[in-house]
């Protein structure tokens, strides 16, 4: 059996999921599972087109984002989202979303990237992350 | 840069066959400890690395 990496993905600022998306390939190119379950801000980031206008980063260094994009842009580091596709591309990387938070927003599954598998709740995850080797919370 | 290095390697890795040798070169400092790792941890060999005016070559042999 594979050993897994559990990501809860909390955050939706592009700093954070820069963070996470690495992780995520890193652990796919390892030959570990991933999964990541998106809750609260980490749903926002994967709203439907989303991820192609999001410039929000973390209000403690808020003003360094734009430094942070030219430099991404300069160096053409790849995006979260494309480190999120080429994590894909290479492993198992199963992407849940909380149904709380889509409920509290009123969304469904079909107003996200398809990128995101499944509506699941806490217990899922939990069980999930309880076999995980690595598990984080972003 | 960073994952790119064992991202590429690993998108790679299906057209290699057994037993092959690879060459693989980056620029990313990381990749000088991540490919070592990469390879123990997907059980393949690494055989050495050399530089090149900054650039990272790697030696790795298909076992997996």
């Amino acid at each position: 059996m594979k050993e897994r990496m559990s990501i809860v993905l909390f955050s939706g600022t592009v700093d954070k999921l820069l963070a996470a998306s690495i992780l995520a390939t890193g652990a796919a190119a390892m030959d570990m599972e991933v999964d990541l379950f998106l809750t609260t801000w980490g749903i926002e980031a994967f709203r439907k087109g989303a991820y192609k206008t999001n410039t929000r980063v973390s209000r403690d260094y808020e003003e360094y984002g734009s430094v942070m994009r030219e430099l991404m842009a300069a160096k053409k580091a790849p995006s979260w989202w494309e480190n999120l596709q080429g994590a894909k591309e290479i492993g198992d990387v199963h992407i849940a979303a909380c149904s709380m938070t889509l409920e509290l927003f009123g969304l469904t599954l079909n107003d996200l990237e398809p990128v995101v598998d499944e509506v699941t709740g806490v217990a899922t995850f939990m069980e999930r992350a309880r076999n995980s080797k690595v598990t984080l919370f972003i | 840069m960073c994952p790119m290095p064992i991202l590429s390697l690993k998108k790679a890795w299906k057209d290699v066959t057994v037993g092959q040798i690879v060459a693989i070169s980056a620029t990313d400092q990381g990749a000088r400890r991540d490919i070592p790792s990469w390879a123990e941890a997907t059980g393949n060999t690494f055989l050495g690395m050399t530089e090149e005016q900054g650039v990272l070559i790697f030696y790795l042999q298909k076992v997996a």
